[in-house]
Protein backbone atom coordinates (compact mmCIF):
# COMPACT_ATOMS: atom_id res chain seq x y z
CA UNK A 1 0.00 0.00 0.00
CA UNK A 2 1.48 3.23 -1.43
CA UNK A 3 1.81 6.14 1.10
CA UNK A 4 0.51 9.34 -0.70
CA UNK A 5 2.86 12.43 -1.26
CA UNK A 6 1.29 14.38 2.55
CA UNK A 7 1.94 10.81 4.55
CA UNK A 8 5.37 11.25 2.92
CA UNK A 9 5.96 14.73 4.07
CA UNK A 10 4.66 13.68 7.17
CA UNK A 11 6.58 10.61 7.87
CA UNK A 12 10.12 12.89 6.77
CA UNK A 13 8.90 15.57 9.32
CA UNK A 14 9.22 13.05 11.76
CA UNK A 15 12.53 11.80 10.80
CA UNK A 16 13.85 15.67 10.11
CA UNK A 17 12.67 16.34 13.57
CA UNK A 18 14.36 13.03 15.58
CA UNK A 19 17.55 13.78 13.44
CA UNK A 20 17.81 17.72 13.61
CA UNK A 21 15.45 18.61 16.11
CA UNK A 22 13.42 20.81 13.79
CA UNK A 23 9.59 21.19 14.09
CA UNK A 24 7.37 19.01 12.25
CA UNK A 25 5.71 21.94 10.71
CA UNK A 26 8.94 23.50 9.11
CA UNK A 27 9.67 20.40 7.18
CA UNK A 28 7.68 21.67 3.83
CA UNK A 29 8.51 20.70 0.42
CA UNK A 30 11.00 23.67 -0.73
CA UNK A 31 12.90 22.98 1.74
CA UNK A 32 16.99 22.34 1.71
CA UNK A 33 18.33 19.91 3.98
CA UNK A 34 21.44 20.91 4.15
CA UNK A 35 20.60 24.55 4.66
CA UNK A 36 17.35 24.87 5.87
CA UNK A 37 16.82 22.11 8.26
CA UNK A 38 20.27 21.33 9.75
CA UNK A 39 20.89 18.27 8.02
CA UNK A 40 24.47 17.76 7.16
CA UNK A 41 25.54 15.52 4.62
CA UNK A 42 26.35 12.54 7.18
CA UNK A 43 22.99 13.27 9.35
CA UNK A 44 21.77 12.92 5.40
CA UNK A 45 22.78 9.55 5.42
CA UNK A 46 20.36 8.72 8.51
CA UNK A 47 17.18 10.35 7.38
CA UNK A 48 17.42 8.12 4.31
CA UNK A 49 18.19 4.67 5.87
CA UNK A 50 15.31 6.07 8.59
CA UNK A 51 13.31 6.83 4.94
CA UNK A 52 14.02 3.61 3.48
CA UNK A 53 12.94 1.76 6.61
CA UNK A 54 9.83 3.91 6.80
CA UNK A 55 8.59 3.80 3.15
CA UNK A 56 9.84 0.52 1.80
CA UNK A 57 12.23 1.63 -0.63
CA UNK A 58 15.85 1.40 -1.19
CA UNK A 59 17.94 4.85 -1.92
CA UNK A 60 21.41 4.56 -3.45
CA UNK A 61 24.31 6.14 -2.28
CA UNK A 62 24.59 7.69 -5.99
CA UNK A 63 21.03 8.75 -5.47
CA UNK A 64 21.35 10.53 -2.52
CA UNK A 65 23.25 13.33 -4.25
CA UNK A 66 20.14 14.30 -6.39
CA UNK A 67 17.77 14.34 -2.72
CA UNK A 68 18.67 18.29 -2.11
CA UNK A 69 15.07 19.23 -0.83
CA UNK A 70 12.27 17.80 0.93
CA UNK A 71 10.23 17.99 -2.15
CA UNK A 72 13.20 15.70 -3.91
CA UNK A 73 13.17 12.86 -1.61
CA UNK A 74 9.15 12.85 -1.67
CA UNK A 75 9.25 12.51 -5.83
CA UNK A 76 11.58 9.66 -5.40
CA UNK A 77 9.82 7.94 -2.75
CA UNK A 78 6.58 8.16 -4.09
CA UNK A 79 8.05 6.95 -7.76
CA UNK A 80 9.73 4.27 -6.12
CA UNK A 81 8.22 3.07 -3.18
CA UNK A 82 6.11 -0.83 -3.78
CA UNK B 1 58.28 38.12 19.08
CA UNK B 2 58.25 41.30 20.98
CA UNK B 3 60.09 41.44 24.59
CA UNK B 4 56.43 39.78 25.64
CA UNK B 5 55.78 37.80 29.01
CA UNK B 6 54.63 34.41 28.02
CA UNK B 7 54.09 33.14 31.51
CA UNK B 8 50.41 31.39 31.86
CA UNK B 9 48.15 31.77 33.67
CA UNK B 10 44.84 30.20 34.41
CA UNK B 11 41.96 32.57 34.14
CA UNK B 12 39.00 30.05 33.75
CA UNK B 13 37.68 26.56 35.61
CA UNK B 14 35.10 24.18 34.57
CA UNK B 15 34.03 20.71 35.56
CA UNK B 16 31.12 18.34 35.37
CA UNK B 17 31.97 15.54 37.75
CA UNK B 18 29.61 13.16 39.97
CA UNK B 19 29.95 15.75 42.61
CA UNK B 20 28.21 18.50 40.94
CA UNK B 21 27.33 19.67 37.08
CA UNK B 22 29.66 22.15 37.25
CA UNK B 23 33.03 23.64 38.92
CA UNK B 24 31.64 25.57 41.84
CA UNK B 25 29.08 22.66 42.71
CA UNK B 26 32.39 20.35 42.40
CA UNK B 27 34.73 22.44 44.89
CA UNK B 28 31.64 22.79 47.35
CA UNK B 29 31.00 19.26 47.26
CA UNK B 30 34.44 19.11 47.97
CA UNK B 31 34.64 20.88 50.45
CA UNK B 32 32.37 19.59 52.19
CA UNK B 33 33.80 15.80 51.81
CA UNK B 34 30.83 14.43 50.03
CA UNK B 35 31.70 11.24 47.71
CA UNK B 36 30.18 10.98 44.02
CA UNK B 37 29.70 7.01 44.30
CA UNK B 38 26.48 5.47 43.74
CA UNK B 39 25.47 1.53 43.15
CA UNK B 40 24.50 1.32 39.59
CA UNK B 41 20.64 0.95 38.99
CA UNK B 42 20.88 -0.46 35.29
CA UNK B 43 19.97 -3.95 34.80
CA UNK B 44 23.53 -4.55 32.68
CA UNK B 45 25.39 -3.86 36.03
CA UNK B 46 23.67 -6.80 38.26
CA UNK B 47 26.15 -9.45 37.21
CA UNK B 48 29.13 -7.21 36.77
CA UNK B 49 32.13 -7.45 39.78
CA UNK B 50 31.51 -4.18 40.12
CA UNK B 51 28.09 -2.84 40.55
CA UNK B 52 29.31 1.04 41.94
CA UNK B 53 30.91 3.84 40.40
CA UNK B 54 31.04 7.53 40.30
CA UNK B 55 28.72 8.21 37.97
CA UNK B 56 28.06 12.05 37.30
CA UNK B 57 25.53 14.03 38.92
CA UNK B 58 24.29 15.91 36.23
CA UNK B 59 23.36 13.67 33.17
CA UNK B 60 25.34 15.65 30.23
CA UNK B 61 22.06 14.92 27.56
CA UNK B 62 19.68 17.02 30.18
CA UNK B 63 22.04 20.27 29.64
CA UNK B 64 22.63 19.49 25.68
CA UNK B 65 19.97 20.29 23.20
CA UNK B 66 18.99 16.74 22.05
CA UNK B 67 20.05 16.93 18.17
CA UNK B 68 23.62 17.85 19.26
CA UNK B 69 23.86 15.44 22.23
CA UNK B 70 22.98 12.69 19.66
CA UNK B 71 25.80 13.37 17.99
CA UNK B 72 28.70 13.32 20.37
CA UNK B 73 29.89 10.64 22.39
CA UNK B 74 29.30 10.59 26.40
CA UNK B 75 32.83 11.89 26.78
CA UNK B 76 32.50 14.83 24.20
CA UNK B 77 29.22 15.34 25.84
CA UNK B 78 31.15 15.66 29.31
CA UNK B 79 34.33 17.83 27.37
CA UNK B 80 31.96 20.51 25.47
CA UNK B 81 29.84 21.43 28.93
CA UNK B 82 33.10 22.18 30.74
CA UNK B 83 34.75 23.55 28.04
CA UNK B 84 32.04 25.84 27.75
CA UNK B 85 31.67 26.73 31.68
CA UNK B 86 35.43 27.40 31.71
CA UNK B 87 35.47 29.08 28.30
CA UNK B 88 32.31 31.30 30.01
CA UNK B 89 34.06 31.75 33.45
CA UNK B 90 37.13 33.32 31.89
CA UNK B 91 34.89 35.82 30.90
CA UNK B 92 34.33 34.94 26.88
CA UNK B 93 31.12 34.67 25.34
CA UNK B 94 30.13 33.40 21.89
CA UNK B 95 32.97 32.44 19.21
CA UNK B 96 36.63 33.63 19.07
CA UNK B 97 37.00 36.45 16.70
CA UNK B 98 33.32 36.94 16.64
CA UNK B 99 31.79 38.12 20.20
CA UNK B 100 35.09 37.00 22.04
CA UNK B 101 37.60 38.91 21.52
CA UNK B 102 40.69 36.23 21.05
CA UNK B 103 42.21 35.96 17.48
CA UNK B 104 40.99 32.44 16.29
CA UNK B 105 44.53 31.69 15.32
CA UNK B 106 45.69 32.31 18.59
CA UNK B 107 43.77 29.77 20.96
CA UNK B 108 44.13 26.49 20.76
CA UNK B 109 42.22 23.24 22.14
CA UNK B 110 43.84 20.46 24.17
CA UNK B 111 41.09 18.36 25.65
CA UNK B 112 42.41 14.76 25.92
CA UNK B 113 40.73 11.08 26.74
CA UNK B 114 41.94 8.20 28.15
CA UNK B 115 39.70 5.47 26.31
CA UNK B 116 37.65 7.51 23.37
CA UNK B 117 34.44 7.06 22.49
CA UNK B 118 34.35 3.46 24.26
CA UNK B 119 30.01 3.33 24.49
CA UNK B 120 29.23 4.73 21.01
CA UNK B 121 31.87 1.68 19.94
CA UNK B 122 29.72 -1.04 21.99
CA UNK B 123 26.51 0.52 21.30
CA UNK B 124 27.00 0.62 17.67
CA UNK B 125 28.71 -2.67 17.48
CA UNK B 126 25.43 -3.90 18.75
CA UNK B 127 23.42 -2.65 16.11
CA UNK B 128 25.47 -4.23 13.90
CA UNK B 129 24.98 -7.59 15.07
CA UNK B 130 21.59 -7.02 15.78
CA UNK B 131 19.79 -4.93 12.90
CA UNK B 132 23.03 -5.35 10.14
CA UNK B 133 25.42 -2.76 8.43
CA UNK B 134 22.91 -0.21 6.67
CA UNK B 135 21.84 0.75 10.46
CA UNK B 136 25.42 1.54 12.16
CA UNK B 137 25.09 5.29 12.63
CA UNK B 138 26.75 7.34 9.81
CA UNK B 139 28.34 9.71 13.24
CA UNK B 140 30.00 6.43 14.79
CA UNK B 141 33.53 7.34 13.57
CA UNK B 142 33.51 11.09 14.63
CA UNK B 143 31.84 9.71 17.71
CA UNK B 144 34.39 7.34 18.53
CA UNK B 145 37.41 8.98 17.84
CA UNK B 146 39.27 9.87 20.82
CA UNK B 147 40.00 13.47 19.31
CA UNK B 148 36.09 14.00 18.86
CA UNK B 149 36.27 15.94 22.29
CA UNK B 150 39.04 18.34 20.98
CA UNK B 151 37.43 18.79 18.19
CA UNK B 152 34.16 19.70 18.95
CA UNK B 153 35.27 21.91 21.23
CA UNK B 154 37.25 23.84 19.08
CA UNK B 155 34.76 23.53 16.51
CA UNK B 156 32.05 25.24 19.24
CA UNK B 157 34.25 28.40 20.05
CA UNK B 158 36.22 28.70 17.26
CA UNK B 159 39.89 27.90 17.67
CA UNK B 160 42.16 27.44 14.91
CA UNK B 161 45.70 27.61 16.72
CA UNK B 162 45.22 23.66 16.84
CA UNK B 163 43.54 21.08 18.81
CA UNK B 164 45.28 18.19 20.23
CA UNK B 165 44.81 14.94 22.16
CA UNK B 166 47.39 13.78 23.87
CA UNK B 167 46.47 9.90 25.61
CA UNK B 168 48.01 8.40 28.23
CA UNK B 169 45.57 7.37 30.17
CA UNK B 170 44.83 8.25 33.38
CA UNK B 171 48.10 11.04 32.59
CA UNK B 172 45.88 12.50 29.79
CA UNK B 173 44.09 15.35 31.12
CA UNK B 174 47.37 16.35 32.87
CA UNK B 175 49.40 15.87 29.59
CA UNK B 176 46.74 17.81 27.79
CA UNK B 177 47.41 20.97 30.26
CA UNK B 178 50.95 21.20 30.29
CA UNK B 179 50.82 20.50 26.19
CA UNK B 180 48.47 23.13 26.46
CA UNK B 181 51.01 25.66 28.24
CA UNK B 182 53.81 24.67 25.60
CA UNK B 183 51.83 25.96 22.71
CA UNK B 184 51.57 29.47 24.81
CA UNK B 185 54.88 29.46 26.24
CA UNK B 186 56.62 28.46 22.46
CA UNK B 187 53.89 31.29 20.75
CA UNK B 188 51.79 29.32 19.31
CA UNK B 189 49.08 30.48 20.88
CA UNK B 190 47.41 32.84 23.43
CA UNK B 191 44.37 31.35 24.81
CA UNK B 192 44.07 27.56 24.82
CA UNK B 193 41.12 25.44 26.54
CA UNK B 194 42.76 22.37 28.30
CA UNK B 195 42.29 19.64 30.33
CA UNK B 196 40.14 16.06 30.12
CA UNK B 197 36.74 14.12 29.92
CA UNK B 198 35.74 10.63 30.39
CA UNK B 199 32.85 8.17 30.02
CA UNK B 200 33.23 4.68 30.34
CA UNK B 201 30.89 3.44 33.13
CA UNK B 202 30.04 0.42 31.12
CA UNK B 203 29.67 -3.19 31.38
CA UNK B 204 32.89 -4.08 29.10
CA UNK B 205 35.34 -1.26 30.78
CA UNK B 206 34.12 -2.21 34.41
CA UNK B 207 34.26 -6.08 33.39
CA UNK B 208 38.17 -5.24 32.48
CA UNK B 209 39.51 -2.70 34.82
CA UNK B 210 38.09 -5.17 37.71
CA UNK B 211 39.36 -8.12 36.29
CA UNK B 212 42.94 -6.04 36.48
CA UNK B 213 42.50 -6.56 40.00
CA UNK B 214 42.46 -2.54 40.08
CA UNK B 215 39.29 -1.59 41.35
CA UNK B 216 37.57 -1.59 44.48
CA UNK B 217 35.00 -4.38 44.84
CA UNK B 218 33.54 -2.63 48.33
CA UNK B 219 29.58 -2.92 46.14
CA UNK B 220 28.10 -2.81 49.71
CA UNK B 221 29.39 0.54 50.58
CA UNK B 222 30.46 2.57 47.74
CA UNK B 223 30.84 6.19 49.07
CA UNK B 224 33.43 4.93 51.32
CA UNK B 225 35.26 2.41 48.84
CA UNK B 226 37.85 5.23 47.62
CA UNK B 227 40.41 5.58 50.35
CA UNK B 228 43.42 6.72 49.66
CA UNK B 229 46.18 6.25 51.83
CA UNK B 230 44.16 4.92 54.29
CA UNK B 231 45.04 0.81 55.69
CA UNK B 232 42.03 -0.58 53.88
CA UNK B 233 42.17 0.86 50.77
CA UNK B 234 41.87 -1.73 47.81
CA UNK B 235 41.13 0.21 44.46
CA UNK B 236 39.86 2.45 42.62
CA UNK B 237 36.79 3.46 41.64
CA UNK B 238 35.68 4.45 38.55
CA UNK B 239 34.30 7.80 37.62
CA UNK B 240 33.36 9.87 35.09
CA UNK B 241 32.87 13.98 33.98
CA UNK B 242 35.48 16.52 32.43
CA UNK B 243 37.62 19.12 33.95
CA UNK B 244 39.26 21.83 31.79
CA UNK B 245 40.86 24.94 32.49
CA UNK B 246 41.53 28.14 30.62
CA UNK B 247 45.17 28.76 30.16
CA UNK B 248 46.83 32.06 28.68
CA UNK B 249 49.38 33.97 28.49
CA UNK B 250 50.24 36.58 31.07
CA UNK B 251 50.29 39.49 28.90
CA UNK B 252 47.05 38.63 27.05
CA UNK B 253 45.11 38.00 30.47
CA UNK B 254 46.54 41.55 31.72
CA UNK B 255 45.30 43.29 28.64
CA UNK B 256 41.82 42.08 28.99
CA UNK B 257 42.13 42.06 32.45
CA UNK B 258 41.33 38.88 33.31
CA UNK B 259 40.35 37.30 36.62
CA UNK B 260 43.83 35.33 37.00
CA UNK B 261 43.19 32.04 39.52
CA UNK B 262 46.96 30.93 39.52
CA UNK B 263 49.94 31.15 37.41
CA UNK B 264 51.21 27.59 35.61
CA UNK B 265 54.49 27.27 35.99
CA UNK B 266 55.33 24.19 33.74
CA UNK B 267 55.14 20.13 33.97
CA UNK B 268 57.72 17.73 35.20
CA UNK B 269 57.16 14.34 32.49
CA UNK B 270 58.53 10.77 32.80
CA UNK B 271 57.96 6.69 32.02
CA UNK B 272 58.29 4.31 34.31
CA UNK B 273 59.72 1.30 31.74
CA UNK B 274 58.56 -1.29 34.27
CA UNK B 275 55.16 -2.44 33.36
CA UNK B 276 52.50 -1.95 31.50
CA UNK B 277 50.04 -1.38 34.49
CA UNK B 278 51.71 -1.78 37.52
CA UNK B 279 52.97 1.42 39.33
CA UNK B 280 57.10 1.27 39.42
CA UNK B 281 56.98 0.11 43.43
CA UNK B 282 59.67 2.50 44.32
CA UNK B 283 58.15 6.00 42.74
CA UNK B 284 61.95 6.35 40.62
CA UNK B 285 59.43 7.26 37.59
CA UNK B 286 57.90 9.58 39.61
CA UNK B 287 60.68 11.10 41.17
CA UNK B 288 61.94 11.96 37.50
CA UNK B 289 58.86 13.66 36.49
CA UNK B 290 59.73 15.74 40.02
CA UNK B 291 63.21 16.31 39.16
CA UNK B 292 62.40 17.21 35.22
CA UNK B 293 59.66 19.79 36.80
CA UNK B 294 62.63 21.81 38.99
CA UNK B 295 64.94 21.41 36.30
CA UNK B 296 62.46 23.32 34.02
CA UNK B 297 60.41 25.65 36.04
CA UNK B 298 60.52 28.53 38.22
CA UNK B 299 58.94 26.30 41.13
CA UNK B 300 60.98 26.57 44.58
CA UNK B 301 60.44 23.86 46.39
CA UNK B 302 60.07 25.88 49.73
CA UNK B 303 57.23 27.67 48.46
CA UNK B 304 55.55 24.13 47.85
CA UNK B 305 51.72 23.97 50.07
CA UNK B 306 49.75 21.78 48.62
CA UNK B 307 49.66 18.84 46.24
CA UNK B 308 46.65 17.68 44.70
CA UNK B 309 47.80 13.67 44.62
CA UNK B 310 46.93 11.15 42.03
CA UNK B 311 46.17 8.63 44.44
CA UNK B 312 43.28 6.53 43.46
CA UNK B 313 43.26 4.07 46.47
CA UNK B 314 45.37 1.11 45.39
CA UNK B 315 47.90 -0.18 47.45
CA UNK B 316 50.96 0.28 45.43
CA UNK B 317 50.43 3.62 43.58
CA UNK B 318 49.28 5.49 46.63
CA UNK B 319 52.82 4.58 48.59
CA UNK B 320 54.84 4.99 45.37
CA UNK B 321 53.33 8.31 45.00
CA UNK B 322 54.49 9.08 48.33
CA UNK B 323 57.86 8.17 48.03
CA UNK B 324 58.87 9.54 44.96
CA UNK B 325 57.26 13.14 46.67
CA UNK B 326 59.24 12.54 50.07
CA UNK B 327 63.14 11.34 47.43
CA UNK B 328 62.64 14.64 45.62
CA UNK B 329 60.95 17.30 48.30
CA UNK B 330 62.78 15.89 51.68
CA UNK B 331 62.04 18.03 54.19
CA UNK B 332 60.22 20.53 51.88
CA UNK B 333 57.49 17.92 51.91
CA UNK B 334 57.42 18.38 55.85
CA UNK B 335 54.47 21.41 55.74
CA UNK B 336 52.68 20.46 52.17
CA UNK B 337 48.62 19.94 52.38
CA UNK B 338 48.23 16.42 50.75
CA UNK B 339 44.75 15.89 49.28
CA UNK B 340 43.62 12.87 47.33
CA UNK B 341 40.14 14.37 45.85
CA UNK B 342 39.74 10.85 43.94
CA UNK B 343 38.24 10.25 47.63
CA UNK B 344 35.42 11.94 46.85
CA UNK B 345 35.21 12.45 42.68
CA UNK B 346 36.40 8.79 41.93
CA UNK B 347 38.58 8.27 39.32
CA UNK B 348 38.03 9.84 36.28
CA UNK B 349 41.06 8.22 34.36
CA UNK B 350 41.75 10.77 30.90
CA UNK B 351 39.45 13.30 32.74
CA UNK B 352 41.04 12.92 36.16
CA UNK B 353 44.56 15.53 35.07
CA UNK B 354 41.71 18.01 34.40
CA UNK B 355 39.19 17.87 37.23
CA UNK B 356 42.18 17.95 39.38
CA UNK B 357 43.74 21.02 37.40
CA UNK B 358 40.69 22.54 38.23
CA UNK B 359 40.97 21.89 41.91
CA UNK B 360 44.11 22.76 42.62
CA UNK B 361 44.13 26.13 40.51
CA UNK B 362 40.93 26.58 43.21
CA UNK B 363 43.15 25.49 45.89
CA UNK B 364 45.35 28.33 45.37
CA UNK B 365 42.65 30.77 44.70
CA UNK B 366 40.74 30.25 47.72
CA UNK B 367 43.89 29.28 49.76
CA UNK B 368 42.69 26.16 50.99
CA UNK B 369 43.06 22.75 50.29
CA UNK B 370 40.37 20.08 50.16
CA UNK B 371 40.26 16.79 52.07
CA UNK B 372 40.87 13.12 51.89
CA UNK B 373 37.54 11.60 52.90
CA UNK B 374 37.12 7.81 54.15
CA UNK B 375 40.68 7.61 55.95
CA UNK B 376 39.87 6.04 59.04
CA UNK B 377 43.21 4.79 59.65
CA UNK B 378 46.41 6.66 57.45
CA UNK B 379 48.45 4.18 56.47
CA UNK B 380 51.72 4.32 58.81
CA UNK B 381 54.11 4.13 55.60
CA UNK B 382 52.65 7.31 54.30
CA UNK B 383 55.27 9.33 55.31
CA UNK B 384 53.37 12.86 54.66
CA UNK B 385 51.09 15.19 55.72
CA UNK B 386 47.76 14.45 54.58
CA UNK B 387 44.65 16.45 54.73
CA UNK B 388 41.91 14.56 56.44
CA UNK B 389 38.11 14.58 56.75
CA UNK B 390 38.15 18.50 56.82
CA UNK B 391 39.53 20.87 54.55
CA UNK B 392 42.52 22.91 55.60
CA UNK B 393 43.59 26.47 55.08
CA UNK B 394 46.58 26.87 53.04
CA UNK B 395 49.12 29.60 54.43
CA UNK B 396 49.44 33.29 52.98
CA UNK B 397 51.99 34.98 50.66
CA UNK B 398 53.18 33.28 47.69
CA UNK B 399 52.47 29.38 47.61
CA UNK B 400 52.95 26.58 45.09
CA UNK B 401 50.77 23.66 44.26
CA UNK B 402 51.56 19.87 42.47
CA UNK B 403 49.09 18.06 40.37
CA UNK B 404 50.19 15.05 39.60
CA UNK B 405 48.40 12.37 37.29
CA UNK B 406 49.89 8.79 36.09
CA UNK B 407 48.86 6.71 34.00
CA UNK B 408 48.75 3.15 32.64
CA UNK B 409 51.47 2.20 30.69
CA UNK B 410 53.81 4.35 33.35
CA UNK B 411 53.33 7.66 32.19
CA UNK B 412 53.98 10.04 34.93
CA UNK B 413 52.84 14.06 34.83
CA UNK B 414 53.28 16.54 37.31
CA UNK B 415 51.60 20.33 37.16
CA UNK B 416 53.22 22.80 38.91
CA UNK B 417 50.95 25.94 39.84
CA UNK B 418 51.90 29.02 42.00
CA UNK B 419 49.75 31.94 43.42
CA UNK B 420 49.74 35.47 41.90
Amino acid sequence: MAASREEIIAGLAEIVNEIAGIPNDEVTEEKSFTDDLDVDSLSMVEVVVAAEERFGVKIPDDDVKGLKTVGDAVGYIADHQS
Amino acid sequence: MNATNRAVVVTGVGATTPLGGDSATTWEAMLAGESGARPLTQEWAADLPVTFAATAAVEPTEILPRPQARKLDRSAQFGLIAAREAWADAGFQGRAGEDAPVDPDRLGVVLASGIGGVTTLMDQYDVLRERGARKVSPHTVPMLMPNSPSANVSLDVGARAGAHTPVSACASGAEAVGYAAEMIRTGRADVVLAGGTEACVHPLPIAAFANMMAMSKDNENPKTASRPFDTARNGFVLGEGAGLVVLESADHAARRGARVYCELLGQGLSADAHHIAQPEPTGHGIATALRHLLATTDLKPEQLAHVNAHATSTPQGDLAEVKALRAVLGENLDPVAISATKSMTGHLLGGAGGVATVATALALYHRVAPPTINVDELDPEVDADVVVGKPRELPSGTIAALSDSFGFGGHNVVLALRTV
